[in-house]
């Protein structure tokens, strides 16, 4: 039996617990993002000792940042403009190539759809790490390895672009709209670029995020095509720095190039623009991913 | 009658060249870094170094290779335990932030746990090396409590792959919990109502009407998850660099495969392995893409 005061003291259980896990798993997702964004601020010594929230000192931030920019002669700024270059070379071929083969998938009639469609859906639903090992012995045979060419081409080939235009032109842009300006006697080219494309700036700022996160973050394929510290975007060189910090090499000993707080900062650098762009796009790619939301 | 008949085929023809036009340039990428590779790696695996036919040599060399079966093992552990992770933890947290009163507090949740999917790859892993780290860690209590008072305590081998998981699962699971939300948006809300008017509690609801109907979402993101899984790479390379030899630099499927073309300079071997990861890659997404329907627009 039921009574009312056993309702109440069973919601109130219920709303207790699911903010009890709700709370834990918020102190699970964002404690190392806090703790990220303040350790660069410290000293080697209060990394160790200090409360690991406490606010670093921008005394020490200048510090850790000068260390930083100095390391092997400015590699870091090297670095950070190679990640640059390549994932913006990419984002522009990206969107180049993926719009407007979207658009012809949804809106055009031709012979080869239905199978470009399938190996689309095929190769976007693949890891793009199954394809890294393949393309590099592709790339080596032609010798092209350790060229911005070998990781901007592959980062610019986007099958899940493809894919998120596919799916905006078959369901947001009306066939009727296209067909009134195929009547009034646009060719096919002038109805996307004059129709179909200003329609399609949300669709293209959700490739646009995408291609560029996923190309920011990826290290596995600059990692095997790009073998000098030179060309190295930054995910590739933050593992080099792993590599010459005494926590995790203690071969380096007191001789180590880069302090742990250094190597804080700098993984901070790395995952920056990412994730300024994530704080400053949230409200669309939220929407985006939970896209079907008719309520909130 | 044949005038507008003729109208017809030309603006077909137009719309073909179009169309063929549209595509051409993803057609040639979707060539160069998807079926060439696959083929060339296919050619290399079939072959030997002179370029003879091997026959299927390449494969029983890396398969018994004494590094092989480990590595599969230390995937495979670690993928049971991702997907472990992924049915019961984030389908339930979905569930619990989709059932809250308050719309800020959702929109909140939800972007609190998306936040660290903007750290993946080497970020991510570095990041956690650090919080792994007890000298350093903002958790360091909680690993000493757990007996780990050294970076080489909590890096065992026996460790890994529940570290990979829960690294997987801290940069992943936020994307997801957006993805299963969405599915549940689009359950009509008068079902709910009437599994309420029934009399059927939360939970009741949950698992009789909410789960069953957004069952397609759930395949769909442990499909992906199992595929990429597969794939892991970049958190054992770093941690092998960063744990003086306790981890080896052959531990994943991938690693093996990228040491047989970086030291051993065994092209062929290495095509082999891929195309193992490719074909399980392959077939598990195709399966989905056969029999899940993506495709409902068209």
């Amino acid at each position: 039996m039921s009574t009312p005061a056993s309702v109440t003291a069973q919601r109130w259980a219920w709303r207790s617990l699911t903010s009890v896990i709700l709370i834990v798993f918020g102190i699970f997702f964002l404690v190392p993002v806090v703790w990220l964004l303040l350790a660069g601020a410290k000293t080697d010594h209060e990394l160790v000792s200090a409360n690991p929230f406490s606010p670093g000192s921008l005394q020490a931030l200048r510090h850790n940042w000068g260390a930083l920019m100095s390391f092997q002669g400015g590699a870091v700024k090297t670095w950070m403009k190679n990640s640059v270059l390549y994932a913006l070379l990419a984002l522009v071929i990206t969107l180049a190539v993926s719009i407007p083969a979207g658009y012809a998938l949804a809106k055009l009639r031709f012979k080869g759809r239905r199978l470009l469609l399938i190996t689309t859906l095929v190769v976007m639903l693949m890891p793009t790490s199954a394809l890294v090992l393949p393309i590099f012995l592709e790339v080596n045979y032609v010798h092209l390895v350790n060229t911005p060419l070998s990781v901007v081409l592959p980062f610019s080939f986007f099958p899940f672009g493809v894919y998120l235009a596919y799916i905006y032109f078959a369901e947001a842009v009306p066939g009727e709209l296209l067909e009134a300006a195929k009547i009034d006697g646009c060719s096919e080219v002038g109805i996307f670029t004059r129709i179909a494309l200003p329609l399609a700036m949300p669709v293209v700022a959700l490739v646009g995020f995408f291609s560029f996160v996923q190309n920011w973050n990826n290290f596995f394929l600059p990692y095997v095509m790009l073998p000098g510290s030179n060309a190295y975007p930054m995910q590739v060189g933050l593992s080099q720095m792993l590599t010459s910090t005494p926590n995790f090499n203690p071969v380096v000993g007191a001789n180590a190039e880069v302090s742990p707080p250094e190597l804080v900062l700098a993984t901070l650098i790395s995952a920056a623009p990412v994730l300024v762009i994530f704080l400053l796009a949230q409200r669309y790619v939220v929407g985006g991913l939970t896209a079907g939301a008719t309520k909130g | 009658m044949t005038a507008t008949a003729g109208n017809r085929t030309r603006a077909g023809f137009r719309q073909v060249r179009a169309g063929h036009l549209f595509v051409l340039p993803y057609v040639v990428l979707l060539a160069l870094f998807g079926v060439v590779p696959v083929c060339y790696s296919v050619y290399l695996a079939f072959t030997d170094a002179g370029g003879g036919f091997a026959g299927f040599s390449n494969f029983t060399r890396t398969a018994t290779d004494y590094r092989f079966l480990p590595a599969l093992g230390h995937v495979a552990v670690y993928l049971v335990i991702w997907l472990a992770m992924l049915s019961v933890l984030v389908v339930s947290l979905t569930l619990v932030v989709h059932q809250l009163a308050s719309r800020r507090t959702k929109a909140v949740i939800r972007l609190a746990y998306y936040i660290p999917g903007a750290l993946a790859g080497a970020s991510s892993v570095l990041l956690w090396l650090f919080v792994l780290d007890p000298t350093v860690s903002p958790v360091a209590p909680l690993l000493k409590a757990m007996g780990s008072d050294h970076f080489t305590d909590v890096i065992t081998p026996g460790h890994l792959p529940v570290i990979f998981a829960i690294i997987a699962f801290w940069t992943g699971a936020g994307g997801w919990i957006l993805v299963l939300y969405g599915a549940l948006n689009t359950i009509p809300a008068d079902v709910i109502v009437a599994a309420k008017m029934d009399g059927a509690g939360r939970i009741r609801t949950a698992l009789s009407i909410q789960l069953p109907m957004i069952r397609k979402s759930i395949t769909y993101m442990l499909i992906l998850a199992f595929a990429a899984g597969t794939q892991l790479f970049v958190e054992p390379q770093l941690i092998s660099q960063a744990s003086f030899g306790v981890v080896p630099n052959d531990y994943s499927v991938n690693q093996l495969a990228y040491q047989f073309a970086f030291t051993q300079n065994d092209f062929n071997g290495s095509a082999a392995i891929a195309l193992d990861l490719l074909v399980i890659a392959l077939v598990s997404t195709s399966l989905f893409v056969t029999r899940g329907r993506l495709f409902d627009t068209d």
